[in-house]
């Protein structure tokens, strides 16, 4: 499947809310340096699986493989000291506070009692630098004076000044137009390129086929299909949103809904 | 860090880290502030400008000696009152109670010193402790069982006047005779130890500045340019010297017993503005209030313990009130049953806002306490030389709390359309 082993792999997960049930022994592999992209219709099962890895509603059962070991993962923290980094669609970002103060809110950098500006400054740059973040004037700006774009960027740009392993993005371009969308791709690819397993999730496939290695569908809690981004079309992709199923593409899904 | 400084430059942050603009640049860059609707403590110097001109001229007693020495004394407890009210502002909440917290709090201290005969040392823990634990009764109703600060208030308000005619009686009073107590309000600092101070605090704050300035410049951060460090020392300077200046001339009208020096109020209202402006803007304490009062949920999902963050402005509030309380106490020499009653908590509330604390959340400073303070006093200082009736401060008080309400609000929407936070 890869070259490389997947930094993490869920295998069998399966989660019920009550009566109903979810996710049916789901399969994902998120893969240092990949873009993974999560895709699925309305109701699929695309949220319920992010919450499960975030640790904020854990699985019933399945396997949960970090770097290869098992581990527990019942709280949003277990979930942050592994590494792994969640942007929400809503950005959850304090608008009355600047773009230092939000990267580090909650934590803080101090002197004693007394907060180390200096340092979270430099480390604010420091990481938009490496993202090569051109749009921001300021790090000392207010986050209500940013576009939809360049508050997304904060958001991401937060995953990186804590050297997160795993940062799983929530429909990071919903909300934007095209140009501040192509800043945010751009972003996403260049997070992947250095070494962070990125999941994606979208409705929107251009963006999916334009930063995506892999995609992983959902149909109805099942895994319809697993490919690469380069083996597939988007007219399979929809088929596989929208059916469950695709000519020539043979997921765990298509045999689960056929038996 | 010279490695990453050029990084910098590439990606584009040059002009944040050349931030040593001029001052012309800085003037012009705070009007845009301005009209986009960030007027911070403008409107309310402003207006503090317009009413010492107006009482000036209406009564040339108003901007004598004595008088000014009263104002201060008179704003005292207000501007303590709202430094505890801002906090609670600053998350987006309102505590309706704080007026009715300090006057029992007070009633606290006056019961313990009078009929118990206590220390005052115990008696003024013993009130501070008793507005903490109001403090914490009410954080817990909010940030636990949900309870909008409105309601919780509203009914504490109501409770805790009856606490204070169970503690003092009906339509009773006791008396504050105590040196120090009393000496809070009537007394003064010598005319040498008013110098001193005054030098000192300038010297310090001209020192912690340039130190800070220095270290960014070096650093490569965002900086102000030295010149506008300057002026803002200068300000702060000139100000504090003028206030001594005029505080230490005798002041009294019988030639007999002069009056001089700066009353004890003051460096207590200046202790209280230095430490809280330090603890919201230095500790990640008030980086914490500032988050949860513009957004609960970014907070939360930050890690950040959102319930303790609204205990604690509770109980920072009934604790400033209780300080407040015990100032008014020994402005009018008595405790009552009606202390902390009438006009307080409107018009520490007013002072809150009309200083430029925002009623939305997340917006405000201890300073806003202050200068608004200094606004509501002036109005009733001078409205009480004009000698007008008692309901013409209420309806200007009332008319100014609303005036400033409308230009929060409107330029809260001028914010949110340029898009200045």
């Amino acid at each position: 499947m890869s070259e490389k082993s997947p930094i993490l792999h869920l295998r069998g997960i399966n989660k019920s809310f009550g009566v109903a049930h979810v996710l049916h022994d789901v399969d994902l592999a998120i893969y240092p340096g990949q873009v993974t992209a999560l895709v699925g219709d309305n109701g699929a099962g695309k949220s319920t699986l992010v919450k499960a890895i975030a640790g904020i509603y854990p699985a019933d059962s399945g396997e949960y493989l970090f770097e290869g070991k098992p581990q527990h993962v019942t709280s949003a923290k277990d979930a942050a000291a592994l590494g792994i980094e969640v942007v929400y669609q809503d950005l959850a970002l304090c608008e009355n506070l600047d773009i230092v103060e939000n990267m580090f809110l909650g934590r803080e950098k101090k002197n004693g009692l007394i907060l180390d500006e200096t340092t979270m400054e430099s480390k604010a740059r420091e990481a938009l630098t490496s993202l090569s973040v051109r749009t921001v004037k300021s790090v000392r700006q207010s986050v209500a004076s940013l576009s939809g774009g360049q508050r997304q960027t904060v958001a991401i740009a937060k995953s990186v000044l804590w050297n997160s392993k795993i940062v799983l993005l929530d429909e990071p371009t919903a909300a934007l137009g095209v140009a501040q969308t192509r800043q945010v791709l751009d972003l996403v690819r260049r997070l992947a390129d250095s070494g962070v397993g990125v999941l994606l999730i979208s409705h929107n496939l251009t963006d999916v086929f334009e930063v995506a290695d892999r995609i992983t569908a959902l149909y109805l809690g099942r895994v319809a299909a697993d490919v690469a981004t380069k083996d597939v079309t988007s007219t399979q992709v929809v088929e596989l949103i929208t059916t469950g199923q695709s000519a020539g593409i043979a997921g765990p899904a298509t045999k689960a809904v056929t038996s | 860090m010279t490695d990453i400084v050029t990084d910098a430059e590439e990606a584009g942050f040059a002009s944040d880290l050349t931030q040593s603009n001029t001052l012309g640049e800085s003037v012009r860059a705070y009007i845009t502030r301005v009209r986009g609707g960030d007027m911070g403590a403008l409107p309310s110097i402003a207006g503090l400008v317009v009413l010492f001109i107006v009482f000036n001229l209406a009564n040339d007693k108003f901007l004598s000696n004595l008088n000014l020495a009263n104002l201060i004394t008179q704003s005292g407890s207000i501007i303590i009152l709202a430094m505890g009210l801002v906090m609670v502002l600053l998350l987006g909440e309102i505590d309706l109670s704080a007026g009715f917290a300090g006057g029992v709090s007070a009633c606290v201290m006056g019961v313990l010193m009078v009929e118990q005969n206590q220390n005052w040392v115990i008696a003024v823990l013993a009130a501070l402790f008793f507005g903490a634990a109001i403090g914490l009764s009410i954080g817990l109703l909010v940030a636990k069982l949900g309870i909008p600060s409105f309601v919780v208030t509203l009914a504490y308000f109501l409770a805790l006047q009856g606490v204070a005619l169970w503690l003092i009686g009906e339509g009773g009073s006791v008396r504050i005779d105590q040196d120090v107590i009393s000496g809070i309000a009537n007394n003064n600092m010598s005319v040498a130890a008013g110098w001193i101070s005054a030098g000192v605090i300038i010297a310090v704050l001209t020192a912690l500045r340039l130190r800070q300035h220095r270290r960014k410049v070096s650093l490569g951060l965002q900086h102000q340019p030295l010149a506008l460090v300057a002026v803002q020392i200068a300000v702060v300077g000139i100000v504090l010297l003028v206030v001594t200046y005029v505080l230490n001339q005798n002041r009294s009208v019988n030639p007999t017993f002069p009056i001089k020096g700066i009353p004890y109020v003051l460096p207590m209202v200046i202790v209280l503005l230095i430490f809280w402006t330090f603890m919201l803007g230095r500790t990640s304490w008030g980086r914490h209030v500032y988050a949860v009062g513009g957004n609960p949920e970014a907070a939360r999902r930050a890690g950040i313990n959102v319930d303790r963050i609204r205990i604690s402005v509770f109980i920072i509030c009934s604790s400033m009130a209780a300080l407040s309380g015990i100032v008014q106490a020994s402005y009018v020499g008595k405790v009552s049953t009606s202390s902390g009653g009438s006009y307080t908590l409107l018009f520490a509330v007013g002072a809150a806002v009309i200083g430029g604390t925002s009623l939305f959340g997340g917006k405000g400073k201890a300073s806003d306490a202050v200068i608004g303070g200094l606004v509501i006093a002036t109005i009733a200082n001078g409205l009480g030389l004009l000698a007008q009736k008692s309901y013409i401060t209420f309806l200007v008080t009332g008319g100014v709390l609303l005036l400033a309400a409308s230009v929060d609000a409107i330029s809260r929407r001028r914010r949110s359309a340029t898009g200045l936070g």
